[in-house]
């Protein structure tokens, strides 16, 4: 126990303090009061209440909480809580536990909080789930916060994540000891507005905006995606928003009162509204969902049927790159699909020399679908205030 | 009371860059320690514009708009986003480059929104159009033989983007510090790609009054003037055509000055950062010896 923090308890002491399991009380005759769940001394002099104070982890943490935390009923202090298992355990306890480190998980965040019992200062090393158990000096250190946009910005294979709790966060890197405010921004940093959705989900106040909500509050270019059928907006919680896909567990559901049967997830914080890339690919889908079906004929035999199944599972669920060169018996390895391009495919591009449009024969242009792939893009492209309102 | 400050920009999901001039002129100012927060919101990314308030713990925020207009995003889109109750444009009392601030409470978070005008528009920025000349040139005192073009979008999608081009451009002008000023645009007359036509001095920078860099500034900007036929393959700095020197700056907003535009907002609309200002005037001083 440092002394500003028993001069601290002395203070606080003439208003009296109650907070996990410590009880601390001055008496009208100037007696102090020191109580934990193990044990109780009154009529304490301050030099008594120093003795019993020294040492106590129910002392430090008190200071902790109520010193440098502050702040009741806010998202930080309710997260950095939930690290300690606080609402479970009493100081004693949780002091021995958080001496070995106790972790939390949080995403693909791994969370692992220590105590300085000397003075109950609290250490987080936050990294990925999956570095677990690697040492500190395997790992790409870093003690800013403000580095974790930069590491979430690309996912392991250096491509851009343009959504923060998405499956791919990356893995290599550590912030090995941080304080209990750069935990948090940290945090935040990695996964924006995770805690305070979840901490507003615990006090039930979480505001879900459903499907509907959300899209008919769109304008511009979104403002068609209102149009979706209610069918296709299963699909699209099931393609996006899948806890293979995503670590937000969905709350959101086509209406207040009209629930999807997609699996919404497990994920320790929730999703409350279609985030900005399922609206921006609800609109894709929504232009998509236009058109109607057509017949068209072609031959396949049965192994090329499945294959044609293989390369589609294989590129929803990410197995592309996992695919060897030479494993010729997967749908999805090359060389297979390049000999079935060669088989199938006319000049054109053309799946069984079948035009898409029958109008348009062995016109190029015509397999491009809508044609205006770039245009889709344009709002994502363009640098500033584009008025994405009128395409 | 603490204030915090947000500054809130489009965002992309396919372009990475798109939001690091929003993350540095917000760490700029996060230096400065003028305000208790400083956060970043996004329609694109995260967190969004949705849901920017609440990861702020302040009672008093300062929303300021990294746009280079008035028009759609900053009239529709983020007070909508930000749940600013009572919005209504007539409140920033605008002629379509005079907006500077609404004051109104966010409905979900009960937080008191100074709700700022686009960073854009703010005379400022004049200010850090020249600095970017500076920085390109890497001549803390160019002008003189020089000419400078401001490069917008045009009017296609929004009239008051080519209001700002022009204000600017008015503003360069009337300094005297160069031979000629030039407003250009992408979608209209005078075009960009003609940029050389409009220009006597053998040396001109081009500075697009966008954001951040990204597919107009880095690819069709620097085709269409003739630097390059690649976008791919790069462009010299300055770059021959036509007999002349074109200074290519790209995007203005990737300039450090512009955190001062941002400060400026925020102090108009009641925020106490005037040490702050003093001190990302200095820190981002890139050319040196340069004179505001």
């Amino acid at each position: 126990m440092l002394a500003r923090q028993f001069d601290a308890l002395v203070d606080e002491a003439e208003s009296g303090i109650a907070f996990d399991g410590l009880h601390v009380a001055r008496a009208s005759d100037g007696g102090y009061t020191f109580g934990t769940p193990d044990h109780e001394a009154t009529g304490l002099s301050e030099a008594e209440l120093h003795a019993h104070a020294d040492g106590s982890p129910y002392v430090t943490n008190w200071y902790f909480w109520e010193r440098e935390v502050q702040r009741h009923d806010s998202p930080r202090r309710a997260f950095l809580r939930r690290a300690e298992a606080a609402a479970d355990h009493d100081p004693g306890e949780r002091y021995e536990a958080l001496r070995e480190g106790l972790v939390t998980e949080w995403g693909h965040l791994r969370i692992e909080a220590t105590v300085d019992p000397d003075d109950g200062a609290r250490r987080y090393d936050v990294r990925h789930v999956d570095d677990a158990d690697h040492a500190v000096a395997d790992l790409e250190a870093h003690d800013d916060p403000l580095d974790a946009r930069e590491i979430a910005k690309y996912d392991d294979d250096g491509m851009y994540r343009p959504l923060k709790p998405a499956t791919n966060t990356p893995t290599g890197w550590v912030f090995p000891d941080l304080d209990w405010r750069d935990a948090v921004e940290t945090v935040e940093l990695f996964l924006p507005a995770t805690v305070a959705n979840w901490y507003r989900e615990q006090r039930g106040e979480l505001d879900v905006d459903h499907w509907t909500d959300t899209m008919e509050r769109q304008t511009g270019i979104y403002g068609v995606v209102e149009e979706l059928p209610r069918e296709a907006v299963e699909w699209v919680a099931e393609a996006a928003c899948d806890d293979s896909q995503c670590t937000k567990r969905r709350e959101w559901q086509y209406s207040a009162d009209d629930e999807l049967a997609a699996d919404g997830g497990a994920g320790v914080y929730p999703c409350r509204e279609p985030c900005s890339l399922v609206v921006a690919a609800g609109r894709k889908w929504t232009k998509l969902e236009e058109e109607e079906p057509r017949e068209y004929t072609f031959h396949l035999t049965p192994s090329e049927k499945e294959q044609v199944e293989g390369i589609v599972e294989a590129v929803a669920d990410d197995r592309v790159d996992e695919i060897r060169e030479a494993d010729v018996y997967e749908d999805a390895n090359r060389y297979r699909t390049r000999y079935l391009r060669a088989k199938l495919f006319d000049d054109h591009g053309n799946l069984g020399g079948v035009p898409t449009d029958p109008e348009a024969h062995h016109d190029a242009e015509a397999h491009d679908g809508d044609g205006d792939s770039h245009g889709d893009h344009d709002a994502d492209n363009h640098d500033g205030d584009h008025d994405d309102h009128d395409e | 009371m603490s204030q915090a400050l947000v500054i809130v920009a489009h965002g992309s999901h396919l372009n990475p860059g798109s939001s690091a001039p929003t993350y540095e002129h917000a760490d700029t100012i996060r230096a400065a320690g003028a305000f208790d927060e400083v956060r970043t919101g996004y329609w694109k990314e995260e967190p969004s514009l949705r849901e920017v308030l609440r990861t702020v713990e302040a009672d008093e925020v300062y929303v300021v708009p990294m746009f280079i207009s008035e028009g759609y995003f900053t009239e529709q889109v983020i007070p909508r986003e930000l749940r600013l109750d009572g919005w209504d444009v007539a409140d920033w009392d605008s002629d379509g480059l005079s907006a500077d601030v609404a004051t109104y409470v966010a409905e979900d978070t009960g937080q008191t929104v100074h709700y700022c005008g686009p960073v854009g528009t703010h005379e400022s920025m004049t200010d850090v159009l020249i600095r970017r000349a500076e920085s390109v040139t890497e001549d803390p005192h160019v002008g003189e033989g020089f000419g400078f073009a401001v490069v917008g979008h045009g009017t296609e999608r929004n009239e008051n983007s080519a209001k700002a081009i022009e204000y600017h451009a008015e503003r360069v002008r009337e300094t005297g510090r160069f031979d000629e000023v030039q407003a250009l645009y992408m979608d209209e007359e005078p075009e960009v790609d003609d940029v050389t036509d409009f220009f006597e001095s053998e040396d001109v920078v081009v500075v697009p009054l966008f954001i951040s860099d990204g597919f107009h500034t880095q690819e069709d900007i620097p085709e269409d003037m003739g630097l390059t036929d690649d976008y791919r393959t790069g462009y010299d700095v300055p770059a021959a055509v036509d007999g002349h020197r074109i200074w290519y700056a790209g995007a203005v907003g990737t300039e450090a000055l512009m955190a001062d535009v941002v400060l400026e907002r925020a102090a108009e609309a009641g925020a106490d950062v005037s040490s702050a200002i003093e001190a990302v005037r200095e820190t981002t001083r890139v050319a040196p010896g340069a004179d505001d």
